[in-house]
């Protein structure tokens, strides 16, 4: 392995990336440990755990996780592994339960995750102790407005510390919601991508892309009766202007201009006629709580927020959140959801269905261009031994809060926290 | 509906003969033939892999198009810059089990298994595997695609990728 996967030359205004992070084997060892073992990572949302005893099974940095409601209405995050041999206890996509029962033996425990009951208890000595058995909780679970975050080290500051500036970006968010209650909709969308999975991270907050890959989806948007054309000031590509920011910690946001539909108070001819007076009053909704300001910070203007390190919550055409793991150096799985507010009307949220996937998902208009990108890339960087460097300069001799959305400014701070932690594990 | 009376029929055979024209189109990129079978207010959905028997209005589909998205779905894979479909993937559609499965006023239902081999060079084959429900109308004695629903085996779309085709 190169001992540095970034150089960076702030005189000259270089920076470059060592393509081996994005192909190498022991790369994708070494992040387990460096990355998904130290940082905070999304598990879910409290609405997909709306009754006690909901759960839902799912992996979270590799493990296998029991998000779930006990009893008593509070929330876990369960390794779903028993105690006695080690199998999964729940085995289903999602449900309500009274317990968990192993299917090996037996074992049966609580939906707070304390064992309840073991076939045949004579067997074992008078030291065996239930209490001692119970399903085992990640290390450290907390959640900011219903985003729930596990980590796996117990040395790791605070959930809110960790977040930093992402947290302002995710109240745009969440204030969406009238009463500040935002809900998972039903329907994930689970793909694989055949790429790095830092190449999401990029490739989520990368406007320059936006005009050669996402062409088709312009036209849809101009034949919808959007401006795509970007004004007449120098270096914009975009229809508007937007920029690339850093929140602190290795967590980055674009913030646009809005230009797209938004079901939050963006009327576009694909809504129909019959929407423009519902998103008005939407609107009025948001001034009236909020004030003018606040209200068209949220609606006028849109973000693509990424959580350090796979978390991307993007507030454009819907909101979408999406995170992703590798699975191999060359691969990653990704899992997406619709998020909308709780009191949505039944019109109004299926609007923001239909213009979820005007853009976003493995059917929509744009993400599976986004796919192609990624794969092209991953293809391309086999010849990492000969071309061993990318380059991620853009921008760079402007200063760090002239930072458009179209530069790298962004992506550079995910790439330096990056290459911190990696540095730090040794 | 049991007050409407059932206006349409058609024989499996007649409905077999359509359904494999629809593919020989789709699987020929003959996406303007393709269009000219559906009626002006046909839907074409792909529901989630963990909720097939959804309703788009109330949960995330993969694909969810009415006729207007369907038209603009056609622009966009005919345009080179449709990057995921370009050059356009082969495809192999097999279709079995086809039933007519019932009919309400001037709509036959028929639903029927798929089999679609995707390939695209230097990738590995993707088979895509469910089943369809249609539903078909007559427009001048003809067969039309009133509403076209592709649904998935697959617990997740996983190693499938996309569905950036015409599934």
């Amino acid at each position: 392995m190169t001992d540095r996967y970034v150089i960076e030359d702030r005189a000259k205004n270089t920076f470059s990336l060592s393509r081996e992070a994005l192909v190498s084997s022991a790369v994708f060892e070494k992040e387990h440990r460096a990355i998904f073992d130290t940082c905070w990572i999304y598990v879910g949302h409290a609405s997909e755990l709306a009754k006690p005893g909901d759960f839902r099974t799912r992996h979270v940095a590799g493990r296998p996780v029991i998000f779930c409601r006990d009893k008593a209405g509070a929330i876990h995050a369960l390794l779903n592994s028993c105690r006695h041999r080690g199998a999964t206890v729940c085995r289903e996509r999602e449900g309500n339960a009274r317990q968990f029962m192993c299917m090996y033996h037996g074992w049966t425990y609580e939906t707070d995750g304390a064992l309840k009951a073991v076939p045949g208890p004579e067997a074992y000595g008078a030291a065996f102790d239930k209490r001692n058995f119970g399903l085992v909780a990640v290390p450290r679970l907390d959640h900011y407005r219903d985003f729930y975050f596990a980590c796996f080290d117990h040395d790791a500051p605070p959930l809110a510390d960790y977040l930093a500036g992402a947290t302002e970006y995710i109240d745009l968010v969440v204030d969406q919601s009238p009463s500040g209650r935002m809900e998972i909709i039903a329907g994930v969308q689970e793909y694989d991508v055949k790429a790095n999975w830092k190449l999401l991270v990029e490739n989520s907050v990368d406007d320059y892309h936006l005009p050669t890959v996402h062409t088709t989806w312009l036209n849809y948007m101009k034949n919808a009766g959007v401006n795509v054309r970007p004004p007449k000031e120098e270096g914009l590509l975009l229809p508007s202007k937007g920029w690339g920011k850093d929140l602190g910690n290795g967590h980055l946001t674009t913030d646009n201009v809005n230009f797209r539909g938004r079901p939050v108070a963006r009327w576009i001819s694909i809504y129909g006629e019959d929407a423009k007076a519902d998103i008005e009053a939407i609107r009025r909704e948001l001034v009236a709580r909020l004030g003018e300001e606040r209200a068209a910070r949220i609606a006028d203007t849109n973000r693509n927020l990424v959580v350090f390190p796979n978390l991307a919550l993007n507030d454009g055409s819907s909101v979408t959140v999406r995170t992703f793991f590798p699975t191999a150096p060359d691969r990653m799985r990704v899992t997406a959801w619709c998020l909308g507010p709780a009191e949505e009307t039944p019109a109004q949220r299926a609007r923001r269905l239909d213009a979820f996937l005007t853009f976003y998902g493995p059917g929509g208009f744009a993400t599976p261009d986004d796919v192609a990108a990624l794969e092209a890339v991953q293809q391309g960087l086999a010849v990492w031994r000969e071309v061993g460097w990318s380059d991620m300069s853009r921008g760079m001799a402007k200063p760090a809060d002239a930072q458009l959305n179209t530069d790298e400014g962004h992506m550079r701070v995910f790439w330096r926290r990056w290459s911190e932690l990696m540095d730090r594990a040794g | 509906m049991s007050d409407r009376r059932n206006t349409a029929s058609a024989t499996r055979e007649e409905v077999e003969e359509f359904l494999y024209r629809e593919a020989a189109l789709l699987d020929a990129w003959q996406l303007d033939e393709w269009l000219a079978l559906t009626t002006a207010d046909c839907g074409y959905y792909v529901p989630p892999n963990d909720k097939p028997d959804a309703d788009h209005r109330t949960t995330l589909f993969t694909v969810a198009d009415d006729h207007a998205r369907l038209v603009e779905r056609v622009k966009r894979l005919k345009d080179p810059s449709a990057h995921a479909e370009y050059p356009p993937s082969r495809t192999r559609r097999l279709i079995s089990n086809v039933r007519v499965t019932g009919h309400d006023g001037d709509t036959i239902e028929v639903a029927a298994n798929f089999v679609v081999y995707r390939f695209r060079r230097g990738d590995d084959r993707r088979e895509y595997v469910g089943h369809y429900r249609f539903k078909l109308r007559r427009e001048n004695g003809a067969l039309k695609i009133a509403e076209r629903r592709a649904i998935l085996d697959g617990e997740e779309l996983g190693a499938l990728g996309a569905v950036s085709f015409i599934l």
